[in-house]
């Protein structure tokens, strides 16, 4: 028997309406350039290709403590497990904190065996946040349990490292299983839900992230415990982020408006803030070419 | 392995409420939306004067700021709108093939797309309602019609029930509201217009505003003098209106009085009316309903337009089990909903209308209080200056109580409990009115039972007020009769061969 029941259906017709609603939020002004420097705060800047080499992957790390032109330093950097001691010394000393994809990102279908050891060694490394993939596969063929146990055997691999559960939402086929997953890797313990491994088509979507709050909120009424959202994959703009803004502040409230409970799991749009950073500071739009290049 | 009890059954309605915010700035829609100091009739292709002179002014709900004045109707004045629709019904637009007829309605919901922004901008001056709605729904709507009706203008014969080939009445009356101004005269004059009728137009006496500016973009459109006629004034412009011998049709929308009252003079005249009247519909929310939606449909169904909204779900039965949760969630849902400026893109409560519409909100308010119902409301600040009422709500709601029965009209929300389906039923179509109906739960053989039983002439299942111009819209008893939208709404203003 699991520690949990059955969840809440979810409607596609209302969720998709307020969803649309965040985006048409305006923000301008003071408003605009704090929202803009709360998302560069809260950014998991990520590097997750096969081409990463350590150069990469240090240019990375120097950005996102220094992105440049007084803009605060990132929350994380995002890498793969063995990038994981480059990344480590690259951000040294910054406050800036070394996450690592594991369990077999992203497909996760491998046992659990070599999931648990793919975790521990990141860990070994000094990775300070885990971003694991659940196993999809296993919901779609009805073993809940499975993908609750791993879960819950990653997460006491990790003890009290920040473990991210990464949901891969648009494989999951409707919003009643995003939000069945959300419910599960809560119970089993994830500190953090994710929507996606940023490796297929559907990535973050306002739908998909609305759903996956409303779980995070049932979560914190029930047992008041306030875990974390991280959008991931296809974030790329500023007013794209802004809107996201907008949902955590409207549905979970400003105490998740912060790095500890809200990511965004992005490579290119830290460039787009500071672009929209130095428009606001400056009132003109600056060539993109002074945004640094990692 | 998947325990029966809901996670839901373990939460213990203690909603959530926000402790610190994003900071919206305010960021108000800047297009300017261009009224001129003064307005008259609008009458066979040009603006006049009053018969009488006088005028009144129409004023910013939100600021009591006087936005213009304009010409106060006359019967005078009614009668030469009535002759203008009559002179351009026999010597332009009956005359004119109905291809042709069909590109001026197309020139018009074109131009209403083109001027979108100023016409939205116009809307929310005039009536208070948040620039958001009056962009996203009221003015794309309003065009909407038009592009749907102009379709019709050449096809007049599949509207037949049999094949003869309709024609037109002839000059139709139309009285339309303050609650969705243009919207409202869109659905009288884009169907009138299509069908082959001239028509004269009465706004409502604090919007008259969009309808006018929709007269200028009818005549810079070159529709023919007299094909489109605006009366502005009280009701003594629209009582003559709907008395005047020389209409062939009647179509109004607004109170039940009102429209019981077009019915009794009418009486033993032959001429066809459609009435659209009040409501009090029931928002039925089942247990097993996906809850975090039916929360956003509670709130879209009684907050949209301040609760100005004939077909409000403005009586919300909910399934006993979840009572508490639902009004927690509701208590939370409404602490985020931001309140005041219209013209602020990010607000969602405007202003209410007028001091009078404010003043029944009020008056009822306080006799639920008084009834003993428990008032709940959102905690923003009221704006000082202009008609403005908090999002709010009432538990412990009796079925013999005022505010069970009478509609406000602003967003207040009576919530009630029912324990089975048929109770459900039976207390829903326990009104007088009959205009829409809400249904929510999971299963969908249970969402079609209710909804085949509900006395409501819109059913909308696991949503609320959405709309179509191909989908007819109208009442059951007190809410009138007749339908607007689609084909049903298109034959009022046609006459059949039988």
């Amino acid at each position: 028997m699991l520690a949990f029941g059955s969840s809440p259906a979810v409607d596609a017709v209302m969720l998709e309406a307020r969803a649309a609603d965040f985006s048409k939020r305006s923000l301008k002004r003071e408003a605009k350039r704090a929202a803009i420097d709360l998302a560069i705060r809260c950014i998991d800047l990520t590097t997750l290709e096969g081409k990463d080499s350590p150069g990469k992957v240090e240019s990375m790390c120097a950005k996102a403590v220094h992105p440049g032109y007084g803009a605060p330093p990132v929350a994380a950097v995002c890498v793969y497990p063995n990038m994981v001691p480059v990344a480590k010394a690259a951000v040294a000393g910054t406050g800036v904190k070394v996450a690592s994809v594991a369990t077999a990102f992203p497909s996760g279908l491998s046992s659990l065996d070599v999931k648990l050891r793919d975790t521990e060694a990141a860990l070994a490394d000094g990775a300070d946040e885990i971003d694991m993939v659940i196993n999809r596969g296993a919901f779609l063929a009805g073993d809940e349990t499975l993908v609750y146990d791993e879960i819950a055997a990653v997460k006491r691999v990790c003890g009290d490292v920040h473990v991210k559960a990464i949901l891969e939402a648009g494989e999951l086929g409707s919003y009643d299983a995003i939000r069945r997953c959300s419910d599960l890797a809560l119970e089993a313990g994830a500190d953090t839900i994710k929507t996606s491994t940023g490796k297929i088509g559907i990535s973050a979507t306002l739908p998909i992230s609305l759903v996956m709050c409303q779980s995070i909120l049932s979560f914190y009424r029930r047992t008041g415990v306030r875990r974390g959202f991280k959008a991931a994959g296809g974030i790329r703009t500023s007013k794209v982020a802004l809107s996201y803004l907008v949902l955590i502040d409207e549905v979970l409230g400003g105490d998740w408006l912060d790095p500890d409970y809200f990511r965004i799991g992005a490579s290119s749009l830290l460039d787009d803030l500071l672009l929209q950073r130095e428009k606001e500071r400056t009132g003109r739009y600056p060539s993109p070419d002074i945004i640094p290049k990692d | 392995m998947i325990k029966e009890q809901p996670l839901t059954a373990a939460r213990n309605g203690n909603g959530v409420k926000p402790s610190k915010r994003l900071a919206y700035a305010t960021s108000r829609e800047s297009t300017p939306a261009n009224i001129a100091p003064s307005y008259g009739h609008f009458i066979g292709g040009a603006f006049v004067p009053s018969s009488s002179g006088e005028t009144f002014e129409t004023t910013n709900p939100a600021t009591g700021e006087v936005l213009s004045r304009v010409a106060t109707g006359t019967p005078e004045d009614v009668d030469r709108a009535v002759a203008a629709a009559r002179k351009a019904y026999e010597k332009y637009w009956q005359p004119l093939s109905p291809a042709r007829r069909a590109a001026y309605v197309y020139r018009i919901a074109r131009a209403i797309s083109e001027r979108s922004r100023e016409l939205a901008v116009l809307e929310t001056l005039d009536n208070g309602k948040p620039i958001k709605e009056s962009r996203d729904f009221d003015v794309p709507m309003s065009s909407a019609h038009f592009f749907y009706y102009a379709g019709w203008a050449d096809k007049l014969e599949y509207a037949a029930r049999g094949g003869h080939m309709p024609h037109a009445r002839g000059v139709v009356g139309a009285i339309v509201p303050w609650n969705f101004p243009l919207l409202m005269a869109a659905w009288k004059i884009a169907p009138a217009l299509a069908a082959g009728n001239t028509i004269v137009l009465k706004p409502a006496e604090t919007t008259p505003l969009s309808a006018l500016r929709l007269a200028e973009i009818c005549a810079e459109a070159d529709l023919p003098p007299g094909v489109l006629n605006i009366v502005t004034g009280d009701g003594v412009a629209g009582a003559a209106l709907a008395a005047h011998t020389g209409i062939d049709k009647i179509a109004f929308t607004g109170s039940t009085e009102v429209g019981k009252a077009i019915q009794r003079s009418r009486a033993g005249s032959r001429i066809p009316i459609t009435l659209e009247l009040g409501g009090k519909a029931a928002n039925i929310v089942f247990a097993d309903a996906p809850l975090d939606e039916a929360i956003e449909g509670i709130v879209s169904g009684i907050y949209f337009n301040q609760g100005h909204v004939c077909c409000a779900g403005s009586r919300l039965l909910v399934q006993e089990p979840i009572h508490d949760e639902v009004v927690a969630r509701l208590e939370a849902r409404i602490e985020t909903l931001r309140l005041g400026d219209p013209l602020d893109k990010n607000t969602d409560i405007g202003a209410i209308n007028s001091r009078a519409q404010l003043e029944r909100i009020n008056e009822l308010v306080a006799a639920g209080i008084s009834e003993g119902a428990v008032l709940h409301r959102q905690s923003a600040a009221v704006p000082e200056t202009g008609c403005f009422f908090p999002a709010s709500f009432f538990t412990g709601v009796g079925p013999g109580m005022r505010i069970a029965r009478e509609e406000i009209f602003g967003p207040v929300l009576s919530i009630m409990t029912f324990r089975t389906a048929d109770e459900a039923i039976e207390k829903a179509n326990n009104t007088r009115y009959g205009l829409s109906a809400g249904v929510w739960t999971d299963k969908g053989s249970k969402s079609m039972y209710v909804a085949g039983k509900l006395k409501a002439g819109v059913v909308w299942c696991s949503t609320f007020n959405k709309f179509d111009p191909s989908s007819p819209f109208g009442g059951y008893r007190e809410s009138g009769f007749g339908r607007e939208g689609g084909l049903e709404g298109l034959r009022p203003y046609l006459e059949f061969d039988v």
